[in-house]
This record gives C-alpha cells, sequence and structure tokens, in this order.
C-alpha cells in the first residue's frame, strides 16, 4: 500500500520563517551612529555651519562656544565642520576602495574557483605577487608618482583590497562547486555564466559582504593613518586622520584636537563592525532539517 | 543464568533548551543492562537514541538538563564526583562512535592514541603501553600492527579506522561498551566484519553491550534485547525472537515492513509509513505515533500509553491497541 | 556483446574508462565498463566505496569526461557531443543526488529553483512555468501552495528528495540516473521514497539507473542488476536470477553480508576477508582476488572479461559459482 505524504503538516504553514537572533541595544546604537554619520556627511552642504576651511587667527584653539561648538583647531577652523567633512572623506575612501576591491576581487576569485586550472593559477600567482608588495611603501609610491588626490588615494587602496576579496570569493566559490546544486544545475545543462550568477553568486555574496563590513573598517583606519602621516588626502580637505596629525602639535595646550577625531574615528569603526556582525549572524540560513 | 544487572536507566528524562522552544529528546526512559549482555536501541533520527547514549555517559551538551538515575555498577552516574567519573569513563565504560574519522584525533598518531589511554587508566609505562597496543592492534585484525602505531588516522580505510576506535575502546577491559551506530558509515562487507569482532570480543571479555542502529537487520542476529524507540520514549522492549516474532507495537511492525527484504520480488510496493518522525519540539498530544499509525483510534490521541507489559513481564510496550494476530518473520 | 534482448536500448556504454587525477597519481575510478540500458528498464548498479558507481553515472551524463569509451544514448553519441548540443542533450537525462539538502541551492526558493530547468531549456511563458512546476510537485506528493514560497532549510531530507525528484521531472525526461536517492534517509522515509519512484516510472514512461551501496533496495526497484567492484563490471543479471543464483564471488559476498532482519538467521562467521583496495593502485588481472576465496594464478594475470554463465546473465569470473 503506497502512501505519500499528500501535504505539510500545519506545523509548517503555522510557523513563520522567524529569525532567532535578538538585536541587542548595542546593535541599535551601532546603527543610530551610522546613520548619524551617513547623514551629516551626505547633507553636510545643508547644516548651519561655519565653514570649515576659515581660518581665524584670533580664535585659535579656542575652547567649546556657542560660535564654535567644538571650538576651534590650530589654524583657528572650527572643530565641528571639520569633523564632518572628514566624516564625508573618511566615508567616500571608505567604502569606495572596498568596493572597488570586493567587485574585481570577488569576480576574479569566484572565476578562478569556478574554472580553476592554469587560469586558477595565474590570478592565485598575481594576487600573491600583489600582496608580496609592501602596502604601505607602494602607496607611497603610487601617490608620488600620480599625485595626492582622493580619487587616486581611493583607487590604490581599492587595488590593494584585491587580493583579500579574491581569497574570500575563491574559498566560497571552491566549497560551493562541490556541492550537489551545482552538479545538479550542470545536469540541467545550465550554461557556466548562469551556474555562476544563480547558483553561486547568491551564496558567495555572504561571506563577501561579511568581509566587505570589516574591509571599510579597514580601510578608514587606513586611510586616517596615511593622512596622519601627510601621505592620504591633501589640504585643505579635512580627514579625521590628518586632524589627528594636527592634533599632535596641540596635545599639551588642548588635547580635544587630537581626541575629538579619534573618537569619531574610533565610533564609527566600532560601528561598522558591530552591525556587520549582526547582520551576518542574521542572513545566515539556517541548514538542516527539522 | 541470572546475570546481574550492570546498567539501569531509571526514568531519565533529558531536556534541550532550542530557539524554538524546550525539546524533550529523552522522555522518562527506563532500561536495564546485564553484565555480558547484548541491548539494542533502534530508532530513526530524532528518537532520542543518541542523546540517551550520551546521557549515560553524562556527556550531555552543556545546556541540557539531566533527571532520572543512570545507575551503573551500583554507582549513580548523575550524582557522581566528576573526577571519579572521568576515571570510570574509557576504563568500566566505553564508546564507539559512528564517524571514527571524527572521533579519531587527526593530528595524533594512531599509537599516541592508544598509548595515551593505556598509560591514563592502566598507569602502565610506555613500553609495556606499546606491547599492549600492538597485541589490541592485532587482535580487532589490523594487518601488521607495528606499521600502524606511526600511522595516521588518514592513511587508514573507514573500516580499518573503525577498527582502531574498537581498540581503543577495549584497551582498558571495560564492563560495558557503547556502540553508537557503529557501522553506518561502512560498507556491508566490512560492516559484517566489524560486527563480527564486537560480538568476538564481547564474547572473550564477558563484556556488556549497548548497540545503537537505525537497522532492524542488525539488531536481529545480535542482541539479547532491543528496545525501540520513538519521539523519545522506548515504545517497545522485548527479548530479540520475541520482538521479531511476536512484536505488539504497531510501529516496529511498521518499521520492519518498511525495509526491503532481499527475498521480495522486485518491484513489489513497500508498505511504507505515511507523514514523517515528529518535532520533537512539538510534543504530540497522546501517543507520539498516532498520527502514523494504521490502527489509532480515540484514546490513542488524548492520551499516551504507558510502557507496560502484558503476557511475559520480559516484553513491554506502549500502545492501546497493540498487534493482535503476530506479525513480522513467520515461525 | 547484447547484455539485454532488446535490438534500440536506450542506453548504451561502451568500454568506458574514467581516470582522474589526484596530486601525482591516478584514480582507476572506471576501467572499463560497457552495459546496455532498455527503454522502460531500471538497472541497478550496485558496489562499495571505491567501485567507482557515482563516478560511472556522472560520466554518463558527461559531467565528468571519459579517458576513452563511448556513451550513446537514444542513438546519439554522447561522448562526441560539446557545448550546446551536449547541453540540450542533458535535459532528457537527469540526475537524482544522494543529499537531499545540498541538492537545493540555499538561497532560492523551491519554486525558483523547480522553475529552473523550464528556464535554461526555453519556457519563455512564466504562467506556463508555475503550472508546470506546480504539476511535479503535486506529483510527487507535495502541496504546491505551502512549498513553492519556501527556502530549502525548512524541509526535512525525505521532502527535500522529493522536491529533487519534482525537478527531474519538470521537464518529462526520458532517463533519470539515481545515485544512491534514499541512503541518507530514515528507513520509513526511504519506502516512501522507493514508492515514488516507482510510481513516477510508470505515469512518466522513464528509464531509471539506479545506483545504490543496499543490495535489498536496489533488488526492490530494478530489473536487472550490474555488481561493480573497483572499477570494472563483475556481474549482471536479471534480479531475482542474480540474487537467487550469484555467479560472481562478489556478488555473493555480498548477499551474504546482508543483515537479515530475522533473529533466526545467525550471521555466519564472514567470509568476507580483508577490505577493497585503492582504486589509486587496483591489483593485476581480476581486482577481486585478493579477497576472493577462489583466486589462482589465472586470476593474477589474466583480467576476466564479462562471459555469458545463464540466460541474461553475466559475469566476469574465470571461476563463477555456477
Amino acid at each position: 500500500m503506497a502512501t505519500l505524504e499528500l501535504a505539510l503538516d500545519e506545523e509548517i504553514l503555522a510557523q513563520p520563517v522567524k529569525r532567532g537572533r535578538r538585536l541587542g541595544p548595542l546593535f541599535w546604537a551601532a546603527i543610530g551612529w551610522m546613520v548619524l554619520v551617513f547623514a551629516v556627511a551626505i547633507f553636510a552642504d545643508f547644516l548651519p555651519l561655519p565653514s570649515s576651511t576659515d581660518m581665524d587667527m584670533l580664535e585659535r584653539r579656542a575652547p567649546f562656544s556657542a560660535a564654535h561648538w567644538l571650538g576651534t583647531d590650530g589654524l583657528g577652523r572650527d572643530e565641528l565642520a571639520r569633523l564632518i567633512y572628514g566624516a564625508r572623506i573618511s566615508l567616500i575612501v571608505g567604502l569606495c576602495a572596498p568596493v572597488i576591491g570586493l567587485t574585481i576581487g570577488g569576480a576574479l576569485g569566484m572565476l578562478s574557483g569556478y574554472f580553476r586550472g592554469r587560469f586558477e593559477t595565474l590570478v592565485v600567482g598575481s594576487m600573491d605577487v600583489l600582496l608580496a608588495f609592501p602596502p604601505l611603501i607602494l602607496v607611497l609610491a603610487v601617490i608620488a608618482f600620480v599625485g595626492q588626490s582622493i580619487f587616486n588615494l581611493t583607487l590604490i587602496l581599492g587595488v590593494l583590497s584585491v587580493p583579500a576579496s579574491m581569497r574570500v570569493a575563491r574559498a566560497a566559490t571552491l566549497t560551493l562547486s562541490r556541492r550537489e546544486f551545482v552538479i545538479a544545475a550542470q545536469a540541467l545543462g545550465a550554461s557556466h555564466a548562469r551556474i555562476l550568477l544563480r547558483e553561486l553568486l547568491p551564496n558567495v555574496m555572504l561571506p563577501l559582504f561579511a568581509f566587505f563590513l570589516l574591509g571599510v573598517a579597514v580601510i578608514i583606519v587606513v586611510e586616517g593613518a596615511l593622512s596622519f602621516l601627510g601621505l592620504g588626502v591633501p589640504p585643505p580637505t579635512s580627514s579625521w586622520g590628518s586632524m589627528i596629525g594636527e592634533g599632535r602639535e596641540s596635545l599639551d595646550i588642548a588635547p580635544r584636537l587630537a581626541f575629538l577625531p579619534a573618537t569619531a574615528m574610533f565610533l564609527t569603526v566600532l560601528s561598522f563592525n558591530l552591525v556587520g556582525d549582526a547582520l551576518r549572524a542574521l542572513t545566515d540560513p539556517r541548514q538542516g532539517a527539522l | 543464568m541470572t546475570d546481574r544487572v550492570l546498567l539501569s536507566i531509571e526514568n531519565v528524562a533529558v531536556d534541550l533548551p532550542t530557539p524554538r522552544g524546550n525539546l524533550r529528546a529523552v522522555d522518562r526512559v527506563d532500561l536495564k543492562v546485564g553484565a555480558g549482555r547484548t541491548l539494542g536501541i533502534v530508532g530513526e533520527s530524532g528518537c532520542g537514541k543518541t542523546m540517551l547514549s550520551r546521557a549515560i555517559l553524562q556527556l550531555l551538551p552543556k545546556k541540557a538538563k539531566l533527571s532520572g538515575r543512570v545507575m551503573f555498577d551500583g554507582q549513580d552516574l548523575v550524582s557522581l564526583d566528576p573526577e571519579k567519573l572521568r576515571k570510570l569513563r574509557g576504563r568500566s565504560l566505553a564508546v564507539v562512535f559512528q564517524d571514527p574519522m571524527t572521533s579519531l584525533n587527526p593530528v595524533l598518531t594512531i599509537g599516541t592514541q592508544l598509548i595515551e589511554t593505556l598509560q591514563e587508566h592502566l598507569e602502565l609505562d610506555a613500553n609495556s603501553a606499546k606491547k599492549r597496543s600492538v597485541e589490541l592492534l592485532a587482535a580487532v585484525g589490523i594487518p601488521a600492527p607495528e606499521q600502524r602505531l606511526t600511522q595516521y588516522p588518514h592513511q587508514l580505510s573507514g573500516g580499518m579506522r573503525q577498527r582502531v576506535a574498537i581498540a581503543i575502546a577495549l584497551s582498558c577491559e571495560p564492563k560495558l561498551l557503547i556502540a553508537d551506530e557503529p557501522t553506518t558509515a561502512l560498507d556491508v562487507t566490512i560492516q559484517a566484519q566489524i560486527l563480527d569482532l564486537l560480538a568476538r570480543e564481547q564474547r572473550r571479555r564477558h563484556m556488556a553491550m549497548i548497540l545503537i542502529t537505525h537497522d532492524l537487520g542488525v539488531v536481529a542476529g545480535r542482541t539479547d534485547e532491543v528496545a525501540v524507540m520513538y519521539a523519545g520514549r522506548v515504545v517497545e522492549r522485548a527479548p530479540t525472537p520475541a520482538l521479531f516474532k511476536k512484536m505488539r507495537m504497531p510501529y516496529t511492525e511498521a518499521l520492519l515492513a518498511a525495509i526491503p527484504k532481499i527475498d521480495a520480488a522486485p518491484h513489489t510496493l513497500l508498505p511504507a509509513i505515511s507523514g514523517r518522525p515528529p518535532d520533537p519540539t512539538r510534543p504530540i498530544k497522546g501517543c507520539s505515533f498516532s498520527p502514523r499509525c494504521r490502527y489509532a483510534a480515540g484514546q490513542c490521541h488524548t492520551e499516551k500509553p504507558p510502557l507496560a507489559a502484558a503476557e511475559s513481564p520480559a516484553h513491554q510496550y506502549a500502545c492501546f491497541h497493540p498487534i493482535e494476530i503476530a506479525a513480522g518473520v513467520p515461525a | 556483446m547484447q547484455q539485454i534482448s532488446s535490438a534500440d536500448p536506450l542506453l548504451k556504454v561502451d568500454n568506458l574508462v574514467v581516470e582522474y587525477p589526484v596530486g601525482a597519481r591516478t584514480v582507476h575510478a572506471v576501467s572499463g565498463v560497457s552495459l546496455e540500458i532498455a527503454r522502460g528498464e531500471t538497472l541497478g548498479l550496485v558496489g562499495e566505496s571505491g567501485c567507482g558507481k557515482p563516478t560511472l553515472g556522472r560520466a554518463v551524463l558527461q559531467l565528468r569526461k571519459p579517458v576513452s569509451g563511448q556513451v550513446v544514448f537514444d542513438g546519439h553519441d554522447l561522448t562526441a557531443m560539446q557545448g550546446d548540443t551536449l547541453r540540450k542533450m542533458r535535459r532528457r537525462v537527469q540526475l537524482i543526488f544522494q543529499d537531499p539538502i545540498a541538492s537545493l541551492n540555499p538561497r532560492r526558493r523551491i519554486g525558483d529553483i523547480i522553475a529552473e530547468p523550464l528556464v535554461i531549456s526555453g519556457v519563455k511563458d512564466p504562467e506556463k512555468r508555475k503550472r508546470l512546476v506546480c504539476d511535479a510537485l503535486t506529483a510527487v506528493g507535495l502541496d504546491p501552495e505551502l512549498v513553492i514560497g519556501r527556502l530549502p532549510h525548512e524541509f526535512s531530507g525525505g521532502q527535500c528528495q522529493r522536491i529533487c525528484i519534482a525537478r527531474a521531472l519538470v521537464l518529462n525526461p526520458d532517463f533519470i540516473i539515481c545515485d544512491e536517492p534514499v541512503s541518507a534517509l530514515d528507513v520509513s522515509i526511504r519506502a516512501q521514497i522507493l514508492n515514488l519512484l516507482e510510481e513516477m516510472k510508470g505515469r512518466y514512461g522513464l528509464t531509471l539507473l539506479f545506483i545504490a551501496h543496499d543490495l535489498a533496495v536496489v533488488k526492490a526497484v530494478s530489473d536487472r542488476v550490474a555488481v561493480m567492484y573497483l572499477g570494472r563490471l563483475c556481474e549482471v543479471g536479471p534480479s531475482e536470477q542474480l540474487f537467487a543464483r550469484p555467479a560472481h564471488p562478489y556478488t555473493a559476498l555480498l548477499i551474504e553480508a546482508i543483515p537479515m532482519p530475522d533473529p533466526d538467521v545467525r550471521p555466519a562467521e564472514s567470509v568476507a576477508v580483508g577490505e577493497p583496495p585503492s582504486p589509486i593502485a587496483p591489483p593485476s588481472g581480476c581486482r577481486f582476488r585478493t579477497r576472493c576465496p577462489r583466486a589462482d594464478q589465472q586470476c593474477v594475470t589474466e583480467m576476466p572479461e564479462l562471459r555469458r554463465v545463464a540466460t541474461g546473465q553475466f559475469a566476469a569470473c574465470h571461476h563463477p559459482l555456477i
């Protein structure tokens, strides 16, 4: 007597797919900070701020006041305005460079992990060569050659992010290509392009995205470090890193000039990490049966 | 022959908190194993047999809550001092798991793993331990045992690894061996060899054994008593011949019927059991098997049938409508 | 040599050899296998690990390129095909795998997964696709409304296997290769899926190649059975006949090793000796000779070919049992 299940149990119907995680207050605080930073960076031009470049030599290193909420820096420029415009720089470089790395590195990684063979050897080899260069020196050399600008900086940092993204994508693709659903797609007669885009990409996106958020945090700090050394964004554009660098001279008189941008950077990087972690945990499709 | 009771599981229940609610993995189980006897525990995935074996060994996950008693050789393992318990495990109480690749440490040589166990429990010096290891490997049928001592688990085949795991388990002359699906991952010819090996060693050492499996064929010829588990409870328990010839619980009958028989003609439709094993986080009111049981009637859906004995005290089952006519293997 | 009486087999495999490198060495997965499958027949392929049966299944579909040999499907030589023509051919042959949950893309909805074959083969109308998907799901005993929008991890192993079968059926193929379709499932679910396969076979007029290591399961669904050992075929014959009177010692060994759910049958001390050798370095001559109680000098030097030992039954052995 052959019997077949004719319908799923009501259990399946009654239970909507619920994510078990609770998003704690820390997560929401991080989101809050990120939203704030993004908002002020985007709408900086519309905010009633004093100019970030106007120097007021009489009001150098002025403490907090009504006219200058966070005081002024060593050249009399409004600190708050500089912080806000600095956020812009950090976010632009911090977001765009990893995106470049992700797109190029991700594509290379997926293709080399899927097709293997000589292409893979070529890609992995070139990435190894790129990784072997001491990154700071490479940045110095390139910038000395092409000149300092936000665009150049973003580009070079983006290129430096490519090998790491390539590795993550390749590792994920290697594991996934062995799983039966990829073989099933091949057995169905799907073209390589279809398999890469429809089957592999949605699954590789996940680890790549988690890596991306980590990359943002890292690049913000790297940009900050370069600007601190005077090699990043050229003046008069303010960047948190260059502000910290400038604040160095005033550490005994007005330590806030170094600490304010440092705190801003710290909170932003922390927020990205927290949100990244939580998002990764949330979007992880749970494996296994009931 | 009266065997003294070596292991007595009394009213053991295991609860696991999960994001979806409390999971009753094991629901008030009573079992006894006599010295030198083999108990087979049969059930499908999710029935609680693995959790039960962990409960005996007191190796449950941290969040699990255990209630009841596990009396081993006169001592209650649940309330035993952790240090004493550790000494007991490996020495008097041994385990063989399903997947030898994960139960053996992949970065240590076979020799190291064997010798370590011997030195820890029997306090032998290095040389005696080494000699004993070679003897053990030979006893479990591994060719060229001296060479194996320096090999790593991944250099051996699945069957060989399982033999090594058995050698480690037997190394300290345990009184009770728990074999949790020891052959499920192995080929059928190797399976036969491993089961023969276990039976042989058991007879030689007069050791008690619990054989946990989902395969009724495995328990048929190799156990003295069988307990069938479903949804965390023991639903039928009987001496092996009685279970196969005079089964009373419909689940046991259905399980046996669903196995393709080697002597049946091809293309005979199998009497499949409809539905699936229940979700342990959603306990069913009444008998857990009632949604799938073809004999289920009113009382089955509201009350849980108790495990009770009918004719002979050794044969217990939990069913309100046990099978009257003997189903199963014709006498 | 003709294994079946039909003059027009649906699938004909001729001396297929599949090897692949592992590090510096070569795995001889399939070493010269020839078989035929008639239309509407179920051929069971049985063997233990290392015998090469999953590789054979994939090689038939050209998912693994064979080193030599031919695969002729319905008169078309698959081994000589490439690219688009091969892909179009593949739509008539489908594959069902052992691990049903891993066979489904965890990030796609069931409806999309089952519609995928239709999209690939160019069914452009979404309404038509939806209809075909619903038909396939109903055929395998699942309610389309409840299933289409969900993700694979919400289902049990048995249900996922039904979904895989639905995906395999949606294009109305002629031939399905089942690679250990029930090994990963519970006993009670196994029977359901086997029954389902039988029913689908009847309804859609399918031809099946059923690969498994469980003899009883293979016997239950197959018309004929082929036994493989270390890349070579040992024996081929009708199911009942093969199990009642096996000709090859390995077949006899397999049958004997099956645990019988009958307490009166005391398992004899197994005659099984030793372990299967590695497919990287198979023994010379007959590959089974290292474990065979009947092996002699001839078995070391000469590789046995499949020879007729009874009506419809062929064995590759110098000293067959019948």
